[in-house]
Parts: structure tokens; sequence; C-alpha cells
């Protein structure tokens, strides 16, 4: 990549930061330049948010039609999965997985679902009733 | 209290902490793309069975930690590395550090990590900063990626050092011991050192999933992820493949171009005419690289979708492994004088 080619196309990271591009001057050399984003990689990345939003809203569609329970929703909209759910929370991951039937969700006792409450950042009766700002 | 630290900006997280911490323990020559070579830190990799955030795992430089490592270890730095239990413990040493005036590097999580944007806070535990100093309960902190210093509060900072999941840092940290000195003879050893590493690292890793074979391996997977996905998922592949290509820190190209400008800079303690040739070759090899997330951006912003389309992207991973094999071949070729 040469000096005059290096992209400045604003992105979410350029609110906060440029960032450092190598790349060559007229004579060959490399230098570092800053560069404000790509737009290629910018979409990129916005790919990878609509995939993170579809998830959610099938989670949300799975909950509403009582085939998963609420905290399938909340660890999609906290981008987490079955292992960081249960690093998280303590639990083992077969217990997360049966925290997510309905059936087994709803005898549970509020001190298992603080747990949870805690690692999504929402109270347990927010969690119940799968409010979220 | 606040070390007196000086604040490098540089592509990579690793890279930055490597020298920015040899730096301030005196070592005056050492840069970023010299850090990022000793530790031979060009390298591809595709772990099949595996995912990171529904997608392949993909990387393009070698495993977190190992840069700092490796050219401590070469340039003959004793590195103190510490993983805690407690969380009173993981604060309690990183003071003490700070107060006998040594900044730490520490690998934290980013989904808490409060200064970055929303859009970049993934679950991804092997970003590294430097503590340098507190003042009240914020800890002054240097991200390398960013172009200013930065704060945390203790609670902050002890929640990325706790995070947990894939890497889950452990409340670590890391640090050179001791003021040292490195001779210009130790630092040629030491990019030489560096360099064959590099080479057996992308030519000779047994199996098919490492180095030039990786690369090709990915150019043969990503031919049947249209038949295999569908055109949505496997545009999502593409896109992740372009993340861990583009996404902060790589210097652009995956880490290409560092790698050239690390050449460039070994000529000056390694006189050989084919070092700033060979460089050219990675320059190249990133461009393709960026030639390739062109055509994978159209892929999944939806304005190609043929078959044809996916052969094409194929074709320019085995064009760029060709590439890279030839610039490693080179490498390995080269007659070195000391």
């Amino acid at each position: 990549m040469k000096k005059n080619e290096i992209p400045h196309d604003p992105g979410a990271l350029s609110k906060i930061t440029k960032e450092v591009c190598y790349a060559v001057d007229d004579s060959g050399k490399y230098t570092t330049e800053l560069s404000e984003g790509w737009e290629v990689k910018a979409t990129a990345l916005d790919v990878a948010w609509n995939d993170v939003e579809d998830r959610i809203a099938t989670a949300k569609q799975k909950v509403l039609n009582n085939e998963a329970s609420p905290l399938l929703f909340f660890m999609e909209l906290k981008l987490m999965d079955i292992p960081i759910v249960a690093a998280y929370t303590g639990f083992w991951k077969w217990q997360v997985k049966r925290h997510m039937k309905p059936s087994v969700f709803k005898k549970m006792s509020d001190k298992k679902l603080q747990k949870y409450a805690e690692i999504f950042e929402m109270s347990v009766d927010d969690i119940k009733n799968m409010k979220h700002t | 209290m606040k070390l007196d630290f000086q604040h490098i900006q540089a592509a990579h997280c690793e890279n930055g902490v490597t020298t920015s911490l040899l730096r301030h323990n005196g070592i005056d020559k050492i840069t970023e793309p010299l850090a990022f070579g000793i530790g031979s830190g060009l390298f591809y990799i595709y772990i099949p069975f595996m995912k990171i955030n529904n997608g392949p795992a993909i990387a393009f430089r070698t495993q977190p930690g190992l840069i700092f490592k490796r050219t401590c270890k070469s340039l003959g730095i004793t590195i103190i590395r510490k993983k805690f239990s407690s969380k009173e413990e993981a604060q309690k040493v990183l003071e003490d550090c700070l107060r006998a005036g040594q900044p730490v590097g520490c690998q934290v999580g980013v989904y808490y990590l409060t200064y970055f944007p929303k859009e970049y806070r993934f679950h991804f535990n092997a970003h590294n900063i430097i503590v340098f100093g507190k003042e009240d309960d914020n800890y002054l902190i240097s991200d390398p990626v960013m172009e200013e210093t930065t704060s945390l509060s203790s609670y902050e900072l002890e929640r990325v050092r706790f995070a947990k999941g894939a890497f889950a840092p452990k409340g670590q940290l890391y640090y050179p011991k001791g003021n040292v000195t490195v001779t210009d003879e130790q630092l040629k050893k030491a990019i030489r050192t560096g360099i064959k590493r590099n080479i057996r690292d992308m030519l000779y890793i047994p199996g098919n999933i490492a180095g030039i074979r990786g690369i090709k391996y990915t150019a043969r997977k990503i031919r049947k992820w249209r038949d295999k996905l569908g055109t949505q998922k496997a545009g999502s592949y593409l896109a992740q493949l372009v993340r861990m290509q583009e996404e902060i820190g790589t210097g652009g190209g995956g880490f290409r171009f560092i790698y050239g400008a690390f050449l460039q800079q070994a000529y000056a303690y390694h006189p050989i005419d084919a070092l700033p040739e060979i460089s050219k070759k990675f320059t190249q090899a990133g461009d393709l690289w960026r030639t390739a997330a062109v055509q994978a951006a159209g892929i999944y912003k939806g304005r190609l979708g043929s078959q044809e389309d996916f052969n094409t992207m194929s074709d320019y991973l085995l064009e760029i492994a060709e590439l890279e094999k030839q610039a490693f071949t080179d490498l390995s070729k080269l007659k070195w004088h000391s």
C-alpha cells in the first residue's frame, strides 16, 4: 500500500481515535500514517452487527413462542454464548442450557436469577418480564 | 501517582505494549516492526470446528502473548508474568509495581472496556494495555491503539482484567524485569532468530490449517461456502475474514505491511541486498489481501454473489499463498553474514 492510498473513511472507531497504518512513501520506504478507517471493513463490522440483531430477534421470537426462557434473549442481547454465560455465572454449561428451558426457568429461585441479573446488568424482575432498554 | 512514561501509538496492541515497555526499561532502539518481526508475529491459521462470534476462527498473527515472550527472550530479557485467582491480590500486585516505578502490561477483555466505541465491544479477551499510574480512584491507561492516553476506574479495570470466556485474562499482568541494555549484536541475532522462526511457522507446520497451507485451505473452503452456507451466511463468513485482516491493529493487509517494514528495518542491521527486495513481496501480498477484501465486500454487501464471484475470491487467496510462499522461501535462502 502506498501512503497516498491509505483510506480515510470515518467509521465507528474514528469517533475516539485514528489508527496507525503502515505504507510505503514515494521512495519505497515504509512509514506510518494515521487512518480514519476503511469503508470495506466498516461494512464488515456492520454485517457482524446485523447478524447479532438477527440472533436477538430470533431469540425474542423463541421466548414469545415459549420455546426458550428469557435468558436466551438476554444472552444474545449481550453478545454472549453458553460457555461465556457459564464462565461469568459460575454455573455449568449443562445447567445454563437447562435454565434456557421455559419450564425450568419458571421454577428458578431468585438467588440463581440474581447471578444472571448481574452479568446481564438487569434486575431479576426485568429478566422475568423481558424488559430492556 | 503518575510514572514518567511515554505513550506510543502502535498499529497492534501487543506490539505496542512490547515496544513501550521495552523502551521504558532502556531499549531505545526497539520499534513496533522490530518487536513484531523478532517475535515472529506474522502468521495465518484457519481453525476448523471452532467458531468465533458464530463465524470462522481465522488469525493473521501468532497466538496472543507470544510476541512479547519471544521478543524478550531473544533479547535476553527476563519476563515477570503473573495470573491471579484473587481480585484483591491482582490489584495489590499492580499497585506495588506502580509504586516501584514499573509500568505494567495487562491482558484485558474489550466487552466491558468503557472507552471503546460500542461497535467494537465484542467478547474478545486478548487485548493489551499498559497501566502507568493512578490518580484518586482512576488508573492511567496507555492503550497502544489509541492516539492519547486514557483512564479506567478501579472497578472498570478490575472488570476487564477478570473478563471471562476464551483467553480469559485472569488478571494477568506482565513486564520486563529491570533496566536492560541490548547491544546491536544482540539485536542482529534476535532479528535473524525471529525471521527463521517465522519461516518455520509459515512453511513447515505440519497439517494443512496453518501457514501457507492454511491460506490454501481457506481458499478451498471459500469455493464451497456459497452452496454449503447460502449467500447470506457465506457473506457473514467473508466479513469475519475481512475483520480479522483489517480490524484495529493489523496495520492493514493482515500484518503483511508491518512485516514489510520490519524487513526494511532489519536491513539496517543486516545489510543484505535481498532484504529490501523481499520486503516488496510482502507489500505485494498485503496489497493483494486488500484487493481480496474489496472482492469479499462486494459479496457481503450483496453487489456480487455468483459462484464465479466466490471462485474469484478463492483464486485471490491461492495467489497470495504462492506469493507468500515465494517470499518465505527467499528468506530461507538468505546468506547471513553474521
